[in-house]
Order: structure tokens, then sequence, then C-alpha cells
């Protein structure tokens, strides 16, 4: 079964080889994987989905739990969260009848059509993995051309944070015990 | 204060209370080795043959004086010859920084001469590397990790500083303390707290075990939980066995103690596992050659495991319950919980296991613990020499044993021989080894002459690699191929070559006598050891 890992990092230099290299020599495959600027520019939040049984994702929580620049790990249950990717998608379309049904398709998934040329047609899609892998089997027919997909996010529902998590974990209290060189570097 | 950063970086190991550094200078690293010179009198530096044999012998120090060593190569080949160093601490946890210079950053990512790309070489193998651009990042980084490889589950650290970074100036602030920024100190200095249900839930399980076993790693020695496990096997009658890592946890003299367990372990160890109905592993990662195939590992016993490092819980066997804690504050908590208990029909049936009735190398081994006491440090290199002396020589104290039993690196005996008599002189220093570990660094009979270390070498010389022939024996049908060492050097010619002392005997009384007269003044003992002797599980 496919699991969800919320990962926030310093954004620092290298963070993401580190993460990814940790993967690689534990011999966990990454399905999907994506990284981006937090709301605080110092931290970035990885996305990654891996294969595995409970025992496993313990593992992998704990060994990224080792990672210096690794804040925080947390699972996100799929029902409890909101899971979206956005994918980019090169489909053929040579004739009216094509191009008319290709966007028929766009419709029903409410994807929107980005660009298009005499032989081609450029779809630009958001949704989990359900919605797009749906419109993928559908476009398949047509013939896909090229796609670039940006990899699953995901977000908690509700208003519990990846850093309730972090503060749990620590069981400490950042006001008092802080010898502090980000103090100095603000 | 304005420095440049290769005298921050000196002012910051004095900081830290480092007095002795091992290392090899390179034209990257020069700056360094300058601010050394300056502050010699407060650092001694130990050159080494070979960087390779500097790493072990911070390693090798750092395991003998339970603090943390430190090591400094040049950017390039300086900075790789290390790996085999830093990966053999990283695997029994041994707390060494490791520094190396890089090319500068005007200069990095061109392929420039002697540039590698270290951190990136030594990510999964260290608790962290540091690629340092600045001069003003060099004191918040060494005292980082300082405090890195010594905190929680010890482990080596690398920083790699850029030229430019050595060379430039940057305030300097002294400072006693660690700098770690809030996030981190969040993750990495809080302590390790005890969960106070889950010793409950020990203790619970314990009293209600019939045949309960202890199983000490090297996590009780590291954490210093030598009294504490002992209080607790005690109070509870629980027989005791170690990992490798483990030996001297508890002394083999007790009547607790069942020796080693393992695929080459001792024969009441490995009946005493097979039989538990509660294993309560302290310290340990269930390594392969501990657990054997994991399917049968101890078969019929609830399994318990205490660590401070939580990644090693349910990693490579499932356990029943689990405690993430010092190992020494864990056992001394469930000491405290627990009633006195008594085992008496289990430790008796225990004590009638047949141990196999061992070989000529046991009694080389036992010669050599009854030439030096149990008040030596015993240090070896890998392979059969190395588990007939885990096996035979009855360790009785932590720290007695420095070996590198994780990664397994041949080679190691000597540099961190060396590491562990600087540390510590006032301990004779035995090193035992095989013709095949000796020889891959016995360059660094140099650097034990020149620094005047007496380190007793006893070469167990099959005139073949041992562990690998006996593989070859029981897996590749005897088809002894590539294991014959039969090529030299002449060991005796060896030892006056280096100004030593040497000594070739063929059985156990003459290997008694020489590591007697030689134990103050060091040398090499040849050791004669049939070539078709086996190492076997007891």
């Amino acid at each position: 079964m496919k699991r969800t890992l919320s990962i926030l990092v310093e954004n620092s230099a290298g963070v993401l080889s580190q993460v990814t290299r940790l993967f690689s020599r534990k011999n966990w495959n990454i399905d999907s994987l994506a990284v981006g600027e937090t709301q605080d520019p110092s931290v970035s939040r990885i996305t990654v989905m891996v294969e595995g049984s409970d025992q496993r994702i313990r593992q992998v929580q704990a060994q990224l739990g080792k990672l210096l620049p690794v804040i925080s790990v947390c699972e996100l249950d799929e029902s409890l969260s909101i899971h979206r990717e956005f994918m980019l998608v090169k489909v053929r379309a040579e004739d009216k009848d094509s191009r008319d049904e290709i966007i028929s398709i766009v419709n029903v998934f409410r994807a929107s059509i980005v660009d298009i040329c005499r032989t081609s047609l450029m779809i630009a899609i958001t949704g989990d993995e359900a919605k797009n892998g749906a419109m993928l089997a559908l476009l398949k027919d047509f013939g896909i051309l090229e796609m670039a997909r940006t990899g699953m996010i995901a977000l908690e529902r509700g208003s519990a944070t990846i850093y309730d998590a972090t503060k749990d974990r620590s069981e400490f209290d950042y006001a008092k015990s802080v010898v502090s060189a980000e103090d100095k570097d603000a | 204060m304005k420095k440049s950063g290769a005298a921050i970086a000196v002012a910051c190991l004095i900081e830290q209370g480092v007095d002795t550094v091992f290392g090899y200078p390179g034209v990257s690293v020069l700056k360094i080795y300058d601010e050394l010179y300056k502050n010699r009198r407060s650092i001694r530096h130990i050159l080494t043959s070979h960087e390779q044999g500097a790493a072990h012998a911070a390693d090798g120090y750092a395991r003998a004086t339970r603090r943390t060593g430190v090591c400094i190569a040049t950017s390039g080949p300086g900075a790789t010859n290390l790996v085999t160093g830093i990966a053999a601490a990283f695997m029994d946890s041994s707390p060494v920084v490791f520094i190396t210079c890089n090319v500068p950053e005007s200069q990095l990512g061109r392929d420039a001469f002697q540039e590698v790309d270290i951190t990136g070489i030594a990510m999964p193998i260290t608790k962290c590397c540091y690629l340092v651009r600045s001069a003003g990042e060099i004191a918040d980084t060494m005292r980082e990790a300082f405090a890195l490889a010594s905190s929680g589950r010890p482990g080596p650290v690398l920083i790699d500083i850029m030229g430019n970074a050595v060379v430039e100036t940057a305030e300097y602030e002294p400072s006693a303390g660690h700098a770690v920024t809030a996030r981190r100190a969040a993750r990495l200095l809080a302590p390790v707290r005890t969960d106070e249900e889950g010793v409950a839930a020990v203790a619970k399980a314990l009293a209600e075990a019939e045949r309960p076993l202890i199983m000490a790693g090297g996590g009780v020695i590291r954490s210093g939980a030598s009294e504490a496990l002992l209080a607790l096997a005690e109070k509870t009658d629980t027989p005791v066995c170690t990992t490798m890592m483990g030996l001297g946890a508890i002394s083999s003299a007790h009547e607790l103690c069942l020796g080693m367990a393992g695929v080459y372990g001792d024969a009441r160890a490995r009946r005493a596992v097979d039989e538990c109905d509660l294993l309560l592993a302290v310290g340990v990662r269930f390594s392969d050659r501990v657990t054997g195939p994991v399917e049968t590992f101890a078969p019929k016993a609830k399994l318990v495991h205490i660590d401070i490092d939580r990644s090693e819980i349910d990693k490579n066997v499932l356990t029943d319950l689990h405690i993430v804690g010092d190992a020494g504050s864990v056992l001394s908590s469930l000491a405290g919980k627990v009633k006195k208990l008594s085992h008496a029909a289990w430790r008796d049936s225990l004590a009638q296991t047949k141990e196999r009735v061992p070989g000529a190398p046991a009694e080389y081994v036992r010669a050599v613990r009854r030439a030096v006491g149990s008040d030596a440090v015993v240090v070896t290199d890998v392979g059969q020499h190395q588990l007939w002396t885990c096996r035979y020589f009855g360790f009785e104290r932590p720290g007695e044993l420095i070996t590198s039993g994780g990664f397994g690196a041949m080679g190691f005996g000597l540099g961190a021989a060396i590491g562990a008599r600087t540390g510590d002189p006032s301990r004779t220093v035995v090193h035992i080894t095989g013709d095949g570990s000796f020889r891959m660094n016995l360059t660094e009979l140099s650097t034990e002459v020149k620094y005047g270390l007496p380190v007793v070498t006893v070469v167990f010389n099959n005139g073949s690699l041992g562990m690998v022939r006996q593989n070859q024996r029981q897996f590749m049908h005897s088809h002894f191929w590539q294991t014959k060492l039969d090529r030299g050097p002449d060991l005796m010619l060896l030892a006056s070559a280096y100004g030593l002392e040497g000594r070739r005997v063929t059985d156990a009384e003459e290997l008694y006598e020489a590591v007697k007269e030689l134990a103050g003044k060091g040398g090499i003992i040849d050791c004669r050891v049939g070539e078709d002797e086996e190492i076997t599980a007891g």
C-alpha cells in the first residue's frame, strides 16, 4: 500500500540529497517526491510516497528523524488528508473528432487545455491519484506524446498541522534551552 | 576578535578540551597545520603513515578514553583515505570528529587538483557531514559537530572546510558551550527520557518469565551501564550474554555471564538464546552476526529491546516490547521496579551445556590473558584471531576490548592500538592480529616507534586468510583460492626494520613469556598457527 510521508526540513544545500540517499541506501523505493519552500523560507516541506507496511513506515520515520536537517516527519493518512498532484499531458489530436473527444474528457475531469496546435493538445490537470489516473487511462487511447508531473503533495484536513507533531515529538520548550546561533543570524 | 578560519578551527578544538589529534597534512589543510604549530603546547598532533591509520587511531582513542576523537586530513586522497576509518567508527558508534579541507569555493566543482566531494562520499557513514563555506561558519559548525558526535547514540561527524574559509578572517567569540540552533537543539540535545510505562511493562514481563536472558551490547559499554546491568541481573537472577561489542559489559568471571552470543558465539550463550522465554536486549542492534536467520532467532522468547536510537527498534527483528532510552538509566529504573527473583533451575540447566573443546589458538589467547591480566586494553584486527580473542580471552571490564565489530575492517587494529595507547598510557596495549589484517596497515609501525608507544603486536600467523579460507572449505568445496599468504615479509626482519623487538613462538608457553617480556616496550610476536585451525560456534 502506498503511504504518504510529510517531512519538514531545513531549507539548505544538500538536504534533498540526504533524504533521497537515505531512501536508496535502505532499499526503499520512492513512488513520488515533491519539494517546496514553506511559509517560513528557512524550512522546506518534502512529500514522499512510499510502499510499505506499518513497520517499514515506522522505520522510515525513525531513520529520517536521525538526519540532522530533518525537523519533523509525519504520515498523512489518505482519508484524513488532501492529496493533490499537478500534471501536464501532451496528447496527439490530429483530427477534429479526436480534439472534440479529448475536450469533452477534459471538461468531465475539470482539467483545462493550456496549449493547442494542429496535431496535439496540452492538458493541465490537478487531482489526487484516482482522478489523475482515470484521466490518463482515457487519454492513452489518443496517444500521449509526453507528460510531466509535480509529484503528490498533501496536507492534513482540519486545523491540525505538522508543527503539532514537531512539538509533541521533542517534548521540548523552545524558549528555554536555546543556545542559539539562530538568534545571532537574525 | 578577528581570526582566520584556521585559527578559529584550532581555537574551537581547544575550547572542546581536545588535547590530542591524529592526522596527516597536505596542501589544502596547511593553514590549519600552521595553527596547530602555533598551538603545539595545547594540542599534541600524532602523525601517522597513512590517513586510514589516523582515522582508526582517533577511533581507538575515542573508545579507550570515552572522549571524542579528532582526525585531520587534507582534501582529495587525504579525505578518501579516511573513508574506511569513518565507516568503522560509524558502525560501532564511536564519537570521532573528522576535519578535512577542500579546495577554495572558487574552484569547487571544477575537478581541481585534489578535489573530491567528501561530504557526498561520507554522508551515509556519518551522523552528519558539514561543508563549511566561510570562516564565519566554522565556530558554530565545530561546536555543533562535537555536540552531535557525543550525544545520543555517538558516532562520527565530518567537517569539510573550503580552502577560502580557512584563510579568510571572521569574528570569533570564545565559548564553552555548544552552538546548536534552537530547532536542532530540540531534536538533538533534548535528553532521551525513559518511558516509565514502558519500564513497568518490561518489569512485569521480567517477573513473569521463567527463563529470562539479558543480552548486553555495545550500548551498555558506551553508556557506562555495567553496574546497572549487574544490579538488574543479580536482583532478578538473570543470566547475561553479550554481543561482540558488549564483551566486558559484565565480567566473564561472573557466574551469571554466559559469554558471547551469535553465529560464532559460546555454546551456553547460543543455547540460552534458543531456549529463553524472555530476551531483554540492551544496547544491541540485532546484527546478522548475532541473530543468524531472523526467523529462527530466539524462537521461544518474548523480545524486549532497549536502545537509545529509536531507529534500531524493530529494524532487524520485531520486538514485543521496547524502551527508547539510555541503557544505564533504563536498567536502573528496571532494577528499581522488579522484585528479587530466582531462576536456579534455568541457570543450572544452562551450566550443563557442553562447550566444544577449543584448539591451540584458544591456548594462545589465554596465554596472552595470563601475561597481561585484565587491566590491559586488547585491540584486535578482523578475522579468526578476532573471534578466538572474543571467545577465549575472558574479558572482565568494559573497555578492555577494542575491535571493529560492525564494519569488520581488516587493518583496523594497529591504528586503533596506537590511538588507545595514546589516550590511555597507563594501560598495556596488546594488539592481536592476523597475518592478513596486519599486512594491510603495518606501515603504522613507524608511528608506534616514533611516539614511543609500546604496543605489543601478536600476529596469529597461519600464512593464509584464515577466515576466508575457512569459508572456502565450508561453502566453496575447499577451493582454497587467493587465500594463501605465503609471501612474507619475515616478521622478525620487519620488526628490526622498524627498530622493534621481535619474537617467534610456537607454543602457548613461549607466547606467554614473549608477551610478558615485551609488555613494557612493545614489539612484534610471530605466533605460528596451523592453517587448518578454525573458529566454530561453541
